[in-house]
C-alpha cells in the first residue's frame, strides 16, 4: 500500500482491506433531523436545514455548529424529518387564489388610510398646543 | 498582583489551548461523519482562538513575544502544555476521552477565573466560557452515546479512558507559584481545581457505563517543559509553513 502524503493518515498505518469497504447499511449513519433556528427570544424558530444524527441529542450538538456558527441565535429545535407532514407538490394548485375574491385579502380593507388620517390629526393637535 | 505567578498560569493555559487545538484540527477532513467533522473542527478553531487571546494578553501585560512567535517559534521545552494534549490521537475513542477530560477541566478553570483579581484575565474568562460550555456538551453527548452503545464502542472507550486518565491527572500538575496565585486571588490553585473536576466527571463517567480507574498516579512533567516524544514532531509539523518563510506577513 502506498504511504499517504498526509502525515495524519500515514501515522494511522491503516491496512487496506482486501475484501473492500463493507457496504453501508440503511440508517447506519443516523437519520435526518430538521433544524430550526431562533434568532431572538420570542421570535419564531425558522427552518435552517438538515443534519444527520443517531438521536436527538446528537442532532442538537451537530445543529449548533452547522447552523448556529455563522448567525446569531439564542435557541434551536431539531425534529426528526419523519415527524414532518406535508402536502404533495401535485396539489399545489389548491394554494392558488381566484382573483375575483379581493374582499378576502387584507389589501381589500382601507384601514391604512384611516390610521394615517388619525396620526396626522394627533400630530396637528400637538403642533397647535406648542 | 504577583506578575510571575500570573504569567506562569496564563502561559500553561495558552500552550494547552494551542496544542490541544492543533490535535483536534488533525481530524479535519477525516472525522467519522460530515456533521461531526465540522463540529470538531470548529471546536479546534475555538481553542486556537483562546490560545491567541492568552498569548496576546501575555504580550500586552508581560512583554512576551507576539502570539505567532509564541505559538510557532519556541523550543520544545519552553512549551508548558500538559502531556495529555501532546499525544497524537490513536483513534476517535482517545480523541473523545481527551476532549471530555480536558474540556471539563477547562470549563471549571475558566468559570473560576471569572472571579480572578487579575481583571483582564477575568474578562477573558467571561468571554470564552460560553464556547467551552458547548465543548463540554459535545464531549458529554459522545461519551454517553459510545459508552453505552455496543460492546465494541464501550470497550474502546474504556481502554482509551484507562490510558488517558493518569495524563488527565497531569493537567493539574502544581506550578511553582500555587500559593502566590491563591494568596493574591488570581486563581484558586490546581489542587482545588482537580478536586472540583473529579466531582464533576465521576457521575458522568458512571452514567456512561464506564469506570474511572482507581489510580491516583499523575503523569506530570509537561508544565515544567518535560514532554513526551510526540510533542517535537507536532511542533515541527505545526510550524512547517511559518518556518518556510519566517519574514512573510500573513
Amino acid at each position: 500500500m502506498e504511504k499517504s502524503l498526509d502525515p495524519r493518515i500515514a501515522r494511522l498505518n491503516i491496512q487496506r482491506n482486501e475484501e473492500g469497504t463493507p457496504p453501508i447499511g440503511k440508517h447506519e449513519y443516523g437519520v435526518s433531523y430538521e433544524v430550526f433556528v431562533q434568532s431572538k427570544r420570542g421570535k419564531q424558530h425558522v427552518h435552517a436545514g438538515t443534519v444527520h444524527a443517531s438521536d436527538p441529542s446528537m442532532a442538537l450538538i451537530f445543529a449548533k455548529e452547522q447552523f448556529g456558527r455563522r448567525q446569531h441565535c439564542v435557541n434551536m429545535w431539531v425534529v426528526a424529518t419523519t415527524e414532518i407532514f406535508s402536502f404533495q407538490y401535485a396539489d399545489s394548485d389548491m394554494f392558488e387564489t381566484v382573483p375575483e375574491k379581493i374582499h378576502r385579502e387584507p389589501g381589500g380593507y382601507k384601514v391604512r388610510d384611516k390610521i394615517d388620517a388619525y396620526r396626522k390629526k394627533i400630530a396637528q393637535q400637538k403642533t397647535d398646543k406648542s | 498582583m504577583n506578575k510571575e505567578a500570573a504569567k506562569e498560569l496564563m502561559l500553561k493555559m495558552a500552550d494547552d489551548a494551542l496544542i490541544y487545538g492543533h490535535r483536534l484540527s488533525e481530524w479535519t477532513g477525516i472525522g467519522p461523519i460530515l456533521e461531526e467533522d465540522i463540529a470538531f473542527s470548529s471546536i479546534s478553531q475555538d481553542k486556537v482562538g483562546h490560545a491567541w487571546q492568552l498569548y496576546q494578553l501575555l504580550e500586552v501585560d508581560f512583554g512576551t513575544p507576539n502570539p505567532d512567535q509564541m505559538g510557532f517559534e519556541r523550543k520544545e521545552n519552553e512549551y508548558k502544555c500538559s502531556r495529555l494534549n501532546e499525544f497524537y490521537t490513536r483513534d476517535y475513542a482517545f480523541a473523545l476521552i481527551r476532549h471530555f477530560f480536558m474540556d471539563h477541566a477547562e470549563f471549571i478553570r475558566y468559570s473560576l477565573l471569572r472571579a480572578s483579581s487579575y481583571e483582564a484575565l477575568a474578562q477573558l474568562a467571561k468571554k470564552v466560557r460560553g464556547e467551552i460550555k458547548y465543548h463540554v456538551l459535545h464531549a458529554d453527548t459522545w461519551i454517553k452515546k459510545l459508552g453505552t452503545a455496543t460492546e465494541e464502542s464501550h470497550s474502546r472507550m474504556q481502554a482509551a479512558l484507562n490510558e488517558a486518565f493518569p495524563y488527565a491527572l497531569g493537567i493539574f500538575e502544581p506550578g511553582p507559584f500555587e500559593q502566590e496565585l491563591i494568596d493574591s486571588g488570581i486563581f484558586i490553585g490546581e489542587e482545588q481545581l482537580r478536586a472540583e473536576w473529579l466531582d464533576e466527571i465521576r457521575p458522568l463517567i458512571e452514567e456512561s457505563g464506564l469506570q474511572l480507574p482507581s489510580t491516583t498516579n499523575a503523569e506530570m512533567g509537561g508544565r515544567s517543559g518535560y514532554h513526551s516524544d510526540d510533542l517535537a514532531p507536532l511542533l515541527e509539523e505545526m510550524s512547517e509553513v511559518v518556518r518556510s518563510d519566517p519574514e512573510a506577513s500573513w
